[in-house]
């Protein structure tokens, strides 16, 4: 079994277009590693750059404590799902299944033995003589799982396996690549830029930008304390309120209501809030940072409201907070108020993007 | 229901003028470019008191397959038919076997100069190729081929190539990228990658240049009568043309057009088969379809 290390990993393609910069990552044994990330931030390449399908310009990819940064991919002992399934068309799906173990020389008993065990897992038997032309997009994606599985490879490397299906039949191959990859013992690395994926599959998760990894961390992590405003707004769905705040003294300036920020040496002058929809709640009696303000929008998701409110006080600079409101709530008027709980706030220096502090210890200051 | 039937009529009579005037369009292409063929074709089963009849038999009454015979019994026209047959199918799978790797490497492998390159194969097919007939005359000399089969087999599998080349580019470019990355995962090199994963799929483009080629190949005229001199080493239509009668005060129409006939069956043949094998759509199913 073998570990996945990634170190200083650098793509360049020309001085101004340069999709990985310097990536460091280690994925272990049985480890689920995500990388999530905008279309453009570099996740394919370093996924291409692992499968050396991709020449990196620095650094080196190590499977296994080799460095195997110029063998040929054939020769890596990596299998690869891609997003579009990629099969050959006009082979079976056993041929396309046994075609890498045939090329390796494997004795045919083997052969029929490990395709008819992939076959099974994956429910393909009664498909073993179609060509992929006439099957559906599940199946196909199917096919294109056992194909890796059967190779049983130190590294599994998946691109956006799921984006090419439907909504319901994407939920459920996620529930099955969920068991499938668990039981494997292998390093695993996923791309998507899917944050249901990454939070639902993934052991880890990369999250990057401009071909940086901006954090990694456990996807429980990665939701509570994002490390940065990009992460922030870019994980989570209904987007995260992330609000560009004055300060005065101690308190950031939310139109006209006063919010205490973390105790710092010199308090700045602005600062980033954040909090996500789901976190503001109505307001009721006992709650502290309560905010006033106008409803413009109210958009029905099924389990909730999202209600976007013109915070009272901002007519200068407007300042907009969404809210997550359950459906069974209910509230009178346009005009609203609503509590930001000080443990769900998330602070983050103005300009290098970074989180400030844990809020929950923010709140054990006010 | 009676509102629309009565509305109807007067849309159908606009969608069948437009139907007849197609219909008559067709017709007459469809004369204009068969009618020689049929006229080839009858003549050549005619007996030959119809084919100098005066009034001219349109459609003849009685029919001889005696230029066929003669064709074969008082001339090696089953020579003529292997040459020509050998010397195409040759050329055709050279043309494949060069051109197949070349359009490759200039579609994906990224190579220095890639765009020289394409640009002179294209001038290639530019430059007409009655030009190089001389030159070529000279080189076949002097390498003492003359009648051999080389001497045809090389000059077509050269001129066929740009356009083998610059079609099957086309299509290996259409090509997904995923497979071929998927296929070096799997642990193919680049030639097994071409022969077993690429080829397969190129099956049309293929079949279509290599037809295209053999055609060529087929038809041709002026080196095929030069370069071979020959009974036995001559071609179909250099045969066809060189026919004569029993005095050269006869020209034997019906041999001619029996010979026409002979020489046209194969390709006619050819194509009507791999219109079939042509299997549309092979690429559907290798990603989302």
């Amino acid at each position: 079994m073998a570990k996945l290390e990634i170190k200083n990993l650098n793509k360049t393609y020309t001085p101004k277009v340069i999709p990985v910069k310097n990536v460091n990552l280690t994925v272990e044994d049985g480890e689920f590693l995500t990388l999530l990330g905008p279309s453009g931030c570099g996740k394919s390449t370093i996924l291409r750059l692992i499968a050396g399908l991709e020449e990196p310009t620095r650094g080196q990819v190590l499977i296994g404590e080799k460095d195997v940064t110029g063998v040929r991919p054939g020769d890596r002992n990596i299998a690869m799902v891609f997003q579009s399934y990629a099969l050959y068309p006009h082979l079976t799906v056993y041929d396309n299944i046994a075609s890498g173990l045939k090329l390796k020389k494997t004795p045919s008993q083997e052969i029929k033995q490990r395709v008819a065990e992939a076959a099974s897992v994956l429910g393909l038997e009664d498909l073993m003589n179609r060509k992929p032309g006439q099957m559906s997009g599940g199946q196909r994606q199917r096919v294109a799982l056992a194909r890796a599985l059967v190779r049983r490879p130190d590294v599994f490397l998946l691109d956006e396996p799921l984006s090419n299906l439907d909504a319901l039949l994407r939920e459920k191959v996620r529930a099955e690549i969920k068991q499938l990859f668990a039981e494997q013992k292998v390093p695993v690395v996923y791309v998507t830029h899917d944050q249901t994926e990454a939070m639902t599959l993934s052991s880890k998760v990369a999250v990057l930008n401009k071909g940086d990894v901006q954090q990694l961390d456990a996807p429980e992590r990665i939701y509570n304390n994002p490390a940065n405003v990009f992460v922030a707004g870019f994980v989570g769905s209904p987007q995260m309120n992330l609000l560009t705040l004055l300060c005065q003294g101690r308190y950031a300036m939310l139109g006209d209501f006063r919010i205490p920020i973390p105790d710092m040496q010199t308090p700045p002058n602005s600062i980033v809030l954040g909090i996500r929809p789901e976190n503001v709640t109505l307001a009721e009696s006992e709650d502290r940072n309560t905010i006033k303000g106008r409803i413009f929008l109210v958009e029905n998701l099924g389990m909730h409201y999202l209600i976007s409110v013109r915070v009272a006080g901002s007519e200068k600079e407007e300042i907009i907070v969404r809210a997550l409101v359950p459906i069974h709530q209910k509230w009178s008027g346009e005009e609203i108020t609503l509590a930001l709980p000080n443990e769900s706030i998330h602070w983050f220096d103005v300009q290098t993007g970074d989180a400030i502090v844990k809020s929950s210890i923010a709140s054990q200051l006010v | 229901m009676t509102v629309i039937t009565q509305e109807r009529p007067k849309k159908e009579i606009k969608i069948s003028w437009k139907k007849i005037f197609l219909f008559i369009a067709i017709i007459l292409v469809l004369l204009f470019c068969l009618a020689p063929v049929l006229w080839q074709l009858l003549t050549s089963f005619k007996v030959n008191e119809d084919i100098s009849a005066v009034p001219t038999v349109y459609f003849p009454t009685r029919f001889t397959l005696a230029h066929y015979i003669e064709l074969f019994d008082r001339r090696p026209f089953l020579r003529y038919i292997f040459n020509s047959a050998f010397v195409s199918i040759t050329s055709t799978l050279l043309a494949l076997a060069i051109g197949a790797p070349a359009a490759y490497t200039l579609a994906r492998l990224n190579i220095r100069g890639e765009r020289p390159i394409l640009a002179s194969v294209l001038i290639v097919t530019l430059f007409p190729g009655i030009l190089l007939f001389l030159g070529l005359l000279e080189i076949i000399q002097k390498l003492g081929l003359a009648n051999n089969y080389l001497a045809l087999i090389i000059p077509y599998t050269a001129i066929n190539l740009p356009l083998t080349i610059l079609v099957l580019r086309s299509f290996f470019e259409q090509l997904p990228k995923d497979l071929e990355d998927a296929a070096k995962v799997d642990g193919y090199n680049t030639w097994q990658m071409l022969i077993q994963i690429l080829l397969p799929m190129t099956v049309p483009a293929l079949v279509t240049t290599g037809i295209l080629t053999f055609i060529a190949a087929w038809n041709e005229f002026i080196f095929a009568l030069t370069f071979m001199t020959q009974e036995n080493m001559k071609t179909i239509p250099v045969a066809a043309a060189q026919l004569g009668g029993a005095s050269a005060f006869e020209i034997p129409y019906g041999p001619i057009a029996a010979a026409t006939v002979l020489g046209t069956l194969p390709l006619v043949l050819l194509v009507l088969f791999f219109q079939r094998k042509i299997v549309q759509g092979l690429t559907a199913g290798a990603v989302k379809g």
